[in-house]
């Protein structure tokens, strides 16, 4: 059975040609009323990567997935999307070029089934049973709960829910905000599992992230922000073991994560 | 891909305890149904309990409308009215030429007359809608003072139109001979158009009901309710949904104009306003943005007031208002409180 | 001197101040430069309503709250007088009573709404006090016995209002010295007063957290227990200031009824006046008031000159019927939120 999540055109990963930038900001500036929150922001998102977000709070990472999905307008700066420039467009037709976008708080409708709220997901009208399945394999608790309540979910199951939104039907690259936050240690392990066999299946994902254990072990390359900048931007490797730039660009060792 | 029936109880419990939460409400007003039995004869409680229901659900039919708008695009539209009084007149419009036919001992011939009239008023007051919405409130979404002061301002000017086109006088109707006078059960004497109101009302109720249930434009409409950013991170234009929705509730609106006329046989320019008293009593009674809360306040506030009305006619006058306080007391956000962002 | 007077707000542009002293003047020697019952009626309603208007901006353009329930404040202040008159017969004591128990109403009916419901959204709001103002106009048809229902009351105000007192035998530039004179002063003094002191409110340290709380929390769902408590305030003292509007209506046309003081017909007019005046300034009220009720006493005349011009036409002479003029005003209303969300003030002093 083929993975669902391949595209034919799957790249090959590791070295990143620069033909294989999915998602480019450059320069991009967001003002939200009067605040200045993005203040030239240029990063790279390669196609079939998982590319980390880093930053403390307030840095503006947040902000910057939702300037990137359209729900901030950027006041200044270009965002390419698969080389046609998304800045300025409207969001359902940013979704529509297959961004999808899993908040912070996760949005799920809580007034609606675990159904319902799949099958809002599924643009393209029915859902696809083999994808469905390998998502139940992912997340065996939506098939549990399936005709339950989406607002009767845990925290976890929400965010699974969330998360198989924006992967039921294929999407060239998933924002995904702050996962794991707030979820048990035993729920992120799951949450760990299932981003792998997204990796395997060479899905281009951009995850804004607090926790750099879970980052290290996710990601591709990487961008830390810090004042509506990006101060860093390479590969996870190179600063997975550079402990002394990770100080110096998040604040914290690498003890105090662990 | 069905469910698994084997739930664990643990997850059970809670929504089962929500779940009767949530049926609260409609306890409380089957409470207020029986509640007036011990105050009267039977006969008199059936009498009114039709009349309240007839009003309930010609408030709701308008009503149903104007709560999914705001639930939406947090727009609240008070030229509402408009479509109400609109939707009379041209009703009323079609059915005076007619009148033979409204009198005529014919069931279909008075259905000739009614029915193209109310086609006629739903369509223009859903179109008038359109107008509405495109002219008066896109250009100030998101600003709530704009939004009363230029929904105001159209109603003003929808009322004033009215009268330009119909002439300044309240116009007496009639309502088709099918539908006049009353019909006995056992011995208590009931007004035929209260139960047609009655049907008509359950039946706009249970399609709402259903394409809010079943089809994908309900899912959309309740998930934009709850959550209008994330409907559109997930690819779906908003905006054309809230059109659709706003033009539907406008005909509805024009649908309950009529219906109201007919109830009270005359049509005025104002008819429109006077109404939307009651209809934003039900829409905050309710739990803005719920059509189900919108429903059960709709029943909620035609039988306090005939009920009111039968024992104490000088308290009815405030019953709907005293409603209103107490349910808010009880549940600020309404009776079935939308979970917004 | 006069910096005192206006509390440091000025006009702050020329066009604008040369129209307010113009008005200023025009009522002030209203008696004189436009003799006659109708011009001088005419004169003592843009009076009170300024009055009326301008305490409704208190709330609506200062603090941002929408309250559609100001016609019911201005009527309480009307029926405590009318009541009173009605049932002590003509003395000040009934004036007096009359208009403490009525302002003793109006302040604790907009205390109960106001901690009731201002801490929601505005829209909410909006339609609660819809729904009690037309709640306590039906009450007040209804309660014939108090109010004389939907005939209203006609009362005897103290004689030296009315027609019948000589304030000297002869003329005075022409005009008849009578109590109409005196009724005429003592609602264009109280009036200027009270508009002075809701100037200095709205100049005050508090008049500016009302500013602040509209700019931060319009938006906001629930706000804080602070901003509640101004709210309220704002809301109490727009209120009074409308049941005073109300007690000089009430002495002025010795007649009070639904019609003339508790309608939904008059809220909407006070919302005309306020927009097309310019909300968030009181100068806004005066110009708003004037022009609206000389519009509507003189445009009439107007459009039935156009409206018989036209008479050949289909439609336009109804468009023109002199009984349509408040489709005009609607449509002004409109354009004037979209263009001019300042109105006429905000308009003179963006161009100065």
């Amino acid at each position: 059975m083929s993975d669902p999540l391949v595209r034919n055109s799957a790249p090959m990963a590791s070295t990143v040609p620069a033909a294989d930038i999915l998602l480019d900001l450059d320069d991009v500036h967001t003002h939200i009323e009067q605040y200045h929150i993005l203040q030239g922001v240029s990063f790279q998102v390669p196609r079939g990567q998982f590319t980390m977000l880093l930053g403390r709070n307030g840095a503006g990472k947040t902000t910057t997935l939702r300037s990137v999905m359209g729900l901030w307008k950027v006041s200044q700066g270009r965002i390419t999307f698969d080389g046609a420039d998304i800045g300025g467009a409207a969001t359902p037709d940013i979704a529509c070029r297959g961004i999808a976008y899993v908040p912070e708080d996760m949005s799920i409708f809580s007034d609606l089934t675990v159904k319902e709220n799949m099958v809002l997901a599924a643009r393209q009208g029915e859902m696809d049973d083999t994808r469905l399945n390998w998502i139940f394999d992912l997340f065996p608790a939506l098939k549990k709960f399936w005709s339950l309540e989406a607002g009767a979910l845990s925290g976890g199951q929400k965010q699974m829910l969330a998360i198989a939104r924006a992967i039921i039907e294929p999407r060239e690259l998933l924002l995904i905000d702050e996962p794991t936050k707030g979820l048990a240690p035993a729920i992120v392990g799951a949450m760990i599992e299932a981003f792998q066999e997204l990796k395997q299946a060479q899905t281009s994902v951009l995850l804004v992230e607090q926790n750099f254990q879970f980052a290290r072990t996710l990601g591709d390359s990487v961008a830390v922000m810090d004042d509506g900048r990006v101060v860093h931007a390479g590969s996870m490797a190179e600063l997975a073991e550079n402990v002394e730039l990770q100080q110096q660009l998040l604040g914290l060792s690498l003890d105090a994560h662990q | 891909m069905a469910t698994s029936e084997a739930t664990s109880s643990a997850v059970r419990t809670a929504p089962l305890l929500d779940r009767l939460k949530g049926q609260a409400p409609a306890l409380v007003v089957i409470l207020i149904a029986l509640l007036p039995i011990a105050l009267m004869d039977l006969s008199t409680w059936l009498v009114l309990t039709l009349a309240g229901l007839a009003m309930g659900m010609m408030i709701f039919i308008m009503a149903s409308g104007l709560t999914l708008v705001f639930g939406l695009m947090d727009v609240l539209n008070f030229g509402h009215g408009a479509f109400i009084s609109f939707g009379a007149f041209l009703a009323t419009a079609v059915m005076l030429p007619l009148t033979p036919w409204m009198e005529a001992d014919s069931v279909w011939l008075n259905l000739a007359a009614l029915l193209p009239a109310i086609a006629v008023a739903m369509a223009m007051a859903g179109a008038l809608g359109y107008v509405f919405e495109r002219v008066l409130i896109m250009p100030v979404y998101g600003n709530h003072l704009k939004q009363i002061l230029i929904t105001m301002g159209g109603l003003i000017i929808a009322e004033q139109l009215i009268v330009v086109l119909w002439g300044p006088d309240e116009i007496p109707l009639i309502r088709p001979l099918t539908f006049q006078g009353s019909f006995t059960l056992g011995d208590v004497t009931f007004e035929k158009y209260r139960l047609i109101a009655v049907i008509i009302g359950l039946l706009v109720f249970a399609v709402l009901s259903l394409i809010l249930s079943r089809t994908k434009i309900g899912l959309l409409i309740r998930a934009g309710v709850e959550n209008g950013e994330m409907v559109e991170a997930l690819g779906y234009r908003i905006r054309r949904l809230f059109i659709g929705v706003f033009i539907a509730g406008s005909a509805l609106a024009g649908l309950g104009g009529v219906m109201w006329a007919l109830y009270e046989e005359v049509v005025t320019a104002n008819m429109g306003m006077q109404v939307m008293v009651l209809v934003f009593i039900v829409i905050i009674i309710g739990g803005l943005g719920s059509v189900t809360g919108c429903f059960v306040g709709a029943v909620l506030v035609g039988l306090v007031a005939n009920y009111a009305g039968f024992l104490a006619p000088k308290v009815a006058l405030v019953s709907n208002i005293a409603l209103m306080v107490i349910v808010l007391m009880w549940r600020p956000q309404g009776l079935f409180p939308v979970a917004k962002r | 001197m006069l910096n005192t007077i206006l509390s440091g707000d000025f006009p702050r542009s020329r066009l604008l101040t040369i129209v307010l002293i113009v008005i200023f003047i025009s009522l002030a020697f209203a008696p004189f430069l436009f003799p006659g019952t109708r011009s001088l009626s005419v004169a003592a309603k843009i009076c009170y309503f300024v009055v009326l208007v301008a305490s409704y901006d208190l709330m609506l353009g200062y603090t941002g709250i929408v309250s559609l329930s100001h016609t019911m404040f201005f009527g309480i202040g009307a029926y405590g007088v009318a009541i009173a008159l009605n049932n002590m017969g003509a003395s000040w004591g009934a004036v007096l009573l009359g208009t403490i128990v009525g302002l003793l109403l109006a302040v604790v009916v907009a205390l109960v709404i106001g901690l009731f419901s201002l801490r929601v959204k505005a829209l909410f709001f909006a339609m609660v006090t819809l729904a009690v103002a037309s709640a306590f106009a039906v009450l007040a048809s209804q309660m014939s016995w108090l109010t004389g229902g939907e005939d209203g009351l006609s009362y005897s105000v103290p004689k030296i209002l009315t027609p019948a007192y000589k304030l000297m035998d002869d003329k005075l530039f022409g005009v008849r010295m009578n109590g109409r004179i005196v009724a005429y002063y003592l609602v264009f003094s109280v009036s200027f007063v009270l508009f002075l002191v809701m100037l200095r409110i709205v100049n005050s340290p508090f008049g500016r957290v009302l500013q602040s709380i509209r700019e931060n929390d319009f938006r906001s769902e629930a706000l804080g227990f602070q901003a509640v408590i101004y709210r309220s305030l704002a809301s109490c003292l727009g209120a009074l200031m409308a049941a005073l509007a109300g007690v000089l209506a009430a002495l002025w046309l010795r007649y009070t009824g639904p019609d003339t003081t508790l309608s939904f017909d008059i809220m909407v007019d006070i919302l005309l006046m306020v927009v097309i005046g310019g909300m968030g300034s009181l100068y806004g009220s005066v110009l708003g008031a004037t022009i609206f009720i000389l519009a509507q006493n003189y445009l009439q005349n107007l459009m039935g000159a156009v409206s018989d011009a036209t008479a050949a036409l289909p439609l336009v002479p109804e468009l023109f019927h002199p009984d349509r003029w408040l489709l005009w005003l609607g449509v002004m209303f409109v354009l004037s939120v979209y263009f001019f969300p300042t109105g006429i003030v905000g308009r003179l002093r963006s161009s100065s």
